[in-house]
């Protein structure tokens, strides 16, 4: 009995760990590992030192790739343009205050792709208030009322590469916002300009995001309960003031997992820019870590600098992980 | 309630909630209002100016018969359900025995090896590529779908035992101990306890993980790019219309409606249980 209990567990965990271990948490390790090396994802080698080409007709070997270890060559390479950005941004801005006419600066694809993961980080999360509000709106009980939250939801369920078609289609110069483009004057429309596009793709990504925010609220709305809300009315508390006072903090549970959730997903950015844009127009004036990063390995067959660009990418995900996965602890421990 | 409940709201302010829900509704639904017409439309209006707010003129079914009869998309599309679905089952059979394992057992080092299931499950997709991706041309599998069903199997397993952990948990143990006492070996009582009380959390998350997998699009970039029945359909998609049907936005369309129509109509049928999945957890509990 005390045996069958202490080995149950491991039992029961093995094959998930073994599975999860060998496909998600190995391969962290494997890609910084040849982050430190250059390497064209093409050349191999036999296990024990041969190369391909030794073997005779009839033979395999198990093929190791032929990497050159390079240090922390990879990770420089990345940042070696940012400093200097960094200057002609900060000059580009004194410019501006000083009321000069000056002109954005000549940036490195590797900074306009960091500033590109910026704009993510900053403009996604508005997909949060936007959510909250249309849950406000739509926390009513009526049969007709419940059938439209599902109406407003559903878009969440289509493919990220779906949504990319529908919007490219909707943002097209000559498609359905031809007007509003011809009476503002942007001829190549909104995921035509280079100034432009990042933002026309993360108002695609809000699409989605936004459904999902919103069905997290209505699920924290219905949560509360309703006692508490009749009190704090009978207190005077209305409007503004008992969203404010007593309804947002009870939904911050709600609110934190859309907040982490809404900011792994800003990082996770790929099959939008992928599908609409390819990280353009010019050179990576969309371009995100993700994209990038699946660019240099694949097509440039830059598979360290890939690498290096996806533990780059991991690192600053590894913030929002760690706060996620510590609440999560946290509150299992309170209960 | 908050806000209040409309049936004690004026008669006139109903009136409005009413007729702004319809306007909301409207303009939220619009780009995919839009992008239906469109599927209905000649290749010779869309090209010709025509892609801006009209009907369809003449009404014709071209962008779907094309798409339909297209081998390199249906095969995609076809081939999706084969990957799709053992993957549901792997990863939420691991998940089940895994999530059981995390919250009723008390053992060395519980904590981290939750927390790895939780964490890993967030990481980017990039950080994992080429050792996958070399993994796979090892095994052979490179190109075919199982690339796709061995690497979705492990990473949906992740979420499967963090949603199976904190619902496991949630059962009563008294129920176990019960069984413990009368004997009831560890697998017995896992088949036959934990297993009938856990099948609503099952299909909640069967949905959730049938949706996850149906969508993805940057796998199939990655492991079956030279093999179109062997990818999943928003990737046959896409490469049908840089390809042949390039510009041809009618396809576009209907084939864009094609690939949402699965989970859409997964949704519409198991909305209590996807909901469900969705949301466990953004509450106390």
């Amino acid at each position: 009995m005390e045996n069958a209990n202490r080995y149950a567990p491991w039992f029961f965990l093995f094959p998930a760990l073994v599975y999860f271990f060998l496909l998600v948490i190995y391969p962290i390790f494997g890609s910084f590992w040849i982050s430190f090396h250059d390497w064209n994802g093409t050349t191999f080698q036999c296990a024990d030192g041969r190369s391909l080409l030794e073997l005779n007709e009839d033979e395999s070997c198990r093929r190791v790739p032929v990497m050159t270890w390079v240090g922390f060559e990879n990770y420089e390479r990345f940042f070696k343009k940012t400093p200097r950005d960094f200057e002609r941004i900060k000059d580009y801005w004194v410019g501006i205050f000083m009321g000069e006419s000056v002109r954005w600066p000549r940036l490195s694809v590797e900074t306009k792709v960091l500033l590109n993961n910026i704009k993510w980080l900053v403009l996604f999360p508005a997909a949060i208030p936007i959510g909250l509000a249309f849950a406000l709106f739509l926390n009513q009980s009526p049969t007709w009322v419940r059938i439209t939250k599902s109406m407003f939801f559903f878009p969440f369920v289509l493919s990220p590469a779906v949504i990319a078609f529908v919007f490219q289609y909707f943002y097209d110069p000559a498609g359905p916002l031809k007007g509003i483009y011809s009476a503002l004057g942007w001829s190549s429309g909104l995921i035509g300009d280079q100034n432009k596009a990042t933002y026309g793709i993360i108002a695609a990504g809000w699409y989605p995001q936004i459904a999902y925010c919103m069905i997290i609220y209505l699920a924290g709305l219905t949560a509360i309960e309703p006692e508490q809300i009749e009190a704090a009315r009978l207190d005077g508390a209305k409007g503004w003031k008992l969203l404010k006072r007593v309804i947002l903090p009870q939904l911050w549970p709600a609110t934190f997992i859309a907040l982490v959730v809404t900011m792994i997903g800003a990082l996770r950015s790929f099959d939008l820019v992928q599908v609409m844009t390819g990280g353009g127009p010019g050179r990576g004036s969309t371009d995100v870590l993700a994209r990038y990063m699946y660019h240099k390995t694949i097509f440039d067959q830059d598979y360290g600098y890939g690498a290096a660009i996806a533990a780059i990418l991991f690192v600053i995900m590894l913030v929002f992980i760690a706060i996620f996965i510590q609440q999560m602890i946290r509150r299992d421990e309170e209960t | 309630m908050f806000p209040r409940p409309i049936e004690t709201w004026k008669p006139s302010a109903r009136a409005l909630y009413i007729l702004s829900v319809v306007i909301v509704l409207l303009g939220w639904l619009l780009p995919l209002i839009i992008i239906s017409i469109a599927s209905f439309m000649t290749a010779d209006q869309l090209n010709s100016g025509g892609r801006g707010l009209n009907m369809p003129s003449p009404f014709s079914v071209d962008g779907w018969t094309i798409a339909i009869k297209n081998d390199e998309f249906r095969g995609s599309f076809i081939n999706s359900f084969f990957i799709v679905l053992p993957v549901v089952a792997i990863s939420v059979g691991l998940a089940t025995m895994a999530g059981f394992a995390l919250s009723k057992y008390r053992f060395r080092g519980q904590l981290i090896i939750f927390a790895i299931f939780i964490g890993g499950n967030f990481v980017p997709f990039q950080i994992l590529m080429v050792p996958v991706l070399r993994l796979t041309q090892d095994l052979g599998i490179y190109n075919t779908k199982w690339a796709l069903i061995f690497f979705h199997g492990a990473f949906q397993t992740g979420f499967c035992v963090f949603f199976m952990r904190n619902f496991i948990a949630q059962l009563p143990s008294e129920l176990l101990e019960a069984a413990r006492v009368e004997g009831a070996s560890e697998w017995k009582i896992f088949t036959r306890i934990v297993l009938p009380l856990v099948k609503p959390a099952i299909a909640a998350l069967s949905v959730l993980i049938f949706t996850f997998v149906w969508n993805d699009f940057f796998w199939s970039l990655v492991l079956t790019p030279a093999s179109p029945d062997g990818m999943l359909a928003p990737a046959g998609l896409s490469n049908i219309i840089r390809g042949r049907f390039y510009n041809a936005w009618n396809v576009m369309a209907a084939g864009s409606m094609l690939v949402a129509l699965p989970p859409v109509i997964m949704f519409f049928l198991l909305q209590k249980q996807f909901i469900a999945g969705l949301t466990l957890g953004a509450n106390k509990g």
